[in-house]
C-alpha cells in the first residue's frame, strides 16, 4: 500500500467508523466492494427467484381480491430485485453480467426458494415467515455503511411490511374456516419454520466473513443475534393465530429473557445450498428459461428506439412529411 | 455504453442489432428523480436501463411510483451528467470554506433590536 492509498484508506475508515456512508465514487478497499457486490447481488436474485414459489399460485388464487394482493406482492418481489441491482452497478458491475452468474450457478440466491409452495397456506406463511424473517434481516441494512445499498433498503422495508401484514391477514382468514384449512395452515408451518430459521445463515462460530462485515458496517448484528431476534418476535404471532411452532425444546428463558429453541438441521441448510433442495434445478431452469425466453421482448424494445429514433432524426432534416 | 455503439440504424430504415447481443448490456443507464408532490423538488430515487427515453420514463414510473410516490419524473440519462469528483472534494469546495460572513450568524446585533 503505497502513502496516498494509506491516506485514502485512513479516510475511508474514518468515514465508516463515524457512521458516515460510502457513496460510489469514493475510494473503498477491494475487499469492501466484493463484499457487496456478491451479498447485494445475492439479495437481488433471491428477490428474483422469490417470485416463483409465489408466482406458482397466481392462476389459483381463490378470488380476484388474493389474486390482485399476491399480483401487487409479486411485481414488488420484481422491483426489489431491480433496486438491488441498481445499486450494484453503482460498484461497476453490470446486470447482465449478474443474471447470468446466477443461472450458471456462479452466485447464490436464499435457499428458502429452493423449497416448494404445496398449499395456499404457503403463500400465507411465506408472507408471516419468510417475509418476516427477511424484514428482520433487512431493517438494520437500512442503515449499511454503503449509501446506495441502504437507500435500496429503505424502500424495500417499506414495502415488506404490505408483504407480511397480507401473510398473517391470509393465514388468519385460514384460521377461522374449517378444521381442514386450520390443518393446512398448520402443515404449512410446519415445512415452513426450520428454513426460515436457516435464512439468517450459518451460526456464528460457522461464519468466518461477519466480523470484517460488521468492521465495515456493511452487517449491523450477527446472524445469531438477528435469528434469536426473529424467533421472539414471532412466537407471540403463533399464539395469536393459534398455531404451533414445531420445535418441542422452544420455550421461554426467564434468565434470557428470551426463547430457548433447538438444533438447527445443519445439514439440510448445506446441502440445500449446495443444490440439493426440492427445487433448486426447476427454479435456475426456470429463471433461464424466462431469460432467454425473453430475448425478443428486449429485442423488440430496441429495434423500436433505433426506428424511434431514425424517424426523429429524419423528421428534423425534412426528409419525411409529418402526417 | 451508448446505445449508437451497439443499435446502428440502417439507411433502409431497418434497425441493425447485432445478433447474440444482449441489449440491456447495451442499453443505456439512467437516472430517475421524482418529484414526491407538488411543492417539493424532484429527488434522486435511483437509476434503470431501457432502449430509450420514453420507456425509461414508462419503466420508472413502474418502478419508482408503484404506490403513488411521486407527481412527476424526470429520467436523465447517466452519461449526460457532469459531476465533481469525490477525489478533489476539498480543493472543489474549499473557496465556501473560509467565507464565514455569508451567514447571518456572523453578525453580532444587539438582541433588544426586533425582527433581525
Amino acid at each position: 500500500m503505497d502513502r496516498d492509498e494509506q491516506q485514502l484508506a485512513e479516510a475511508f475508515d474514518a468515514t465508516v467508523a463515524a457512521e458516515g456512508r460510502i457513496e460510489p465514487r469514493d475510494w473503498m478497499p477491494e475487499g469492501y466492494r466484493k463484499t457487496l457486490i456478491r451479498q447485494i447481488a445475492q439479495h437481488a436474485h433471491s428477490e428474483i427467484i422469490g417470485m416463483q414459489p409465489e408466482g406458482n399460485w397466481i392462476l389459483r388464487a381463490p378470488s380476484l381480491r388474493r389474486k390482485a394482493i399476491l399480483l401487487a406482492k409479486v411485481q414488488d418481489e420484481a422491483g426489489h430485485g431491480l433496486y438491488l441491482y441498481s445499486a450494484t452497478e453503482t460498484l461497476g458491475v453490470d446486470r447482465t453480467e449478474l443474471t447470468e452468474k446466477l443461472i450458471d450457478s456462479k452466485q447464490k440466491y436464499s435457499s428458502i426458494f429452493n423449497y416448494p409452495t404445496l398449499t395456499y397456506a404457503d403463500i400465507g406463511v411465506i408472507g408471516w415467515l419468510v417475509d418476516g424473517a427477511a424484514i428482520c434481516n433487512q431493517v438494520p441494512l437500512c442503515r449499511s455503511s454503503y449509501g446506495p445499498y441502504a437507500r435500496a433498503m429503505v424502500r424495500i422495508c417499506k414495502e415488506e411490511s404490505f408483504h407480511q401484514r397480507q401473510g398473517f391477514e391470509l393465514l388468519m382468514t385460514l384460521m377461522a374456516g374449517t378444521d381442514a384449512q386450520r390443518e393446512m395452515v398448520q402443515d404449512a408451518v410446519n415445512r415452513w419454520w426450520w428454513p426460515s430459521l436457516m435464512m439468517f445463515g450459518p451460526a456464528d462460530g460457522d461464519s468466518p466473513n461477519t466480523q470484517q462485515s460488521m468492521a465495515w458496517r456493511i452487517k449491523r448484528h450477527t446472524n445469531d443475534e438477528l435469528r434469536q431476534r426473529y424467533v421472539d418476535m414471532t412466537v407471540p404471532q403463533a399464539a395469536a393465530l393459534g398455531v404451533t411452532l414445531p420445535d418441542p425444546e422452544l420455550r421461554w428463558n426467564d434468565e434470557r429473557q428470551a426463547h430457548d429453541f433447538g438444533d438447527i438441521d445443519w445439514n439440510e441448510f448445506t446441502a440445500v445450498v449446495k443444490g440439493a433442495g426440492p427445487c433448486n434445478a426447476q427454479r435456475l431452469a426456470h429463471r433461464r428459461a424466462a431469460h432467454e425466453g425473453g430475448q425478443w421482448v428486449r429485442d423488440a424494445a430496441s429495434a423500436y428506439a433505433a426506428k424511434q429514433a431514425e424517424r426523429a432524426t429524419r423528421r428534423q432534416e425534412g426528409e419525411v412529411a409529418v402526417a | 455504453m451508448s446505445m449508437a455503439d451497439d443499435v446502428t440504424a440502417h439507411p433502409e430504415g431497418e434497425p441493425d442489432i447485432r445478433p447474440g447481443v444482449t441489449p440491456d448490456r447495451t442499453w443505456p443507464l439512467y437516472e430517475v428523480f421524482v418529484r414526491g408532490k407538488r411543492g417539493l423538488n424532484h429527488v434522486h430515487v435511483g437509476s434503470l436501463h431501457a432502449p430509450d427515453d420514453h420507456m425509461a420514463l414508462h419503466n420508472a414510473r413502474n418502478l419508482y411510483t408503484r404506490r403513488n410516490e411521486g407527481v412527476s419524473i424526470w429520467v436523465v440519462r447517466a452519461d449526460a451528467i457532469t459531476a465533481s469528483s469525490p477525489d478533489e472534494k476539498d480543493p472543489f469546495f474549499a473557496p465556501s470554506g473560509d467565507k464565514v460572513y455569508r451567514h447571518p450568524t456572523f453578525y453580532e446585533i444587539p438582541e433588544d433590536v426586533p425582527h433581525l
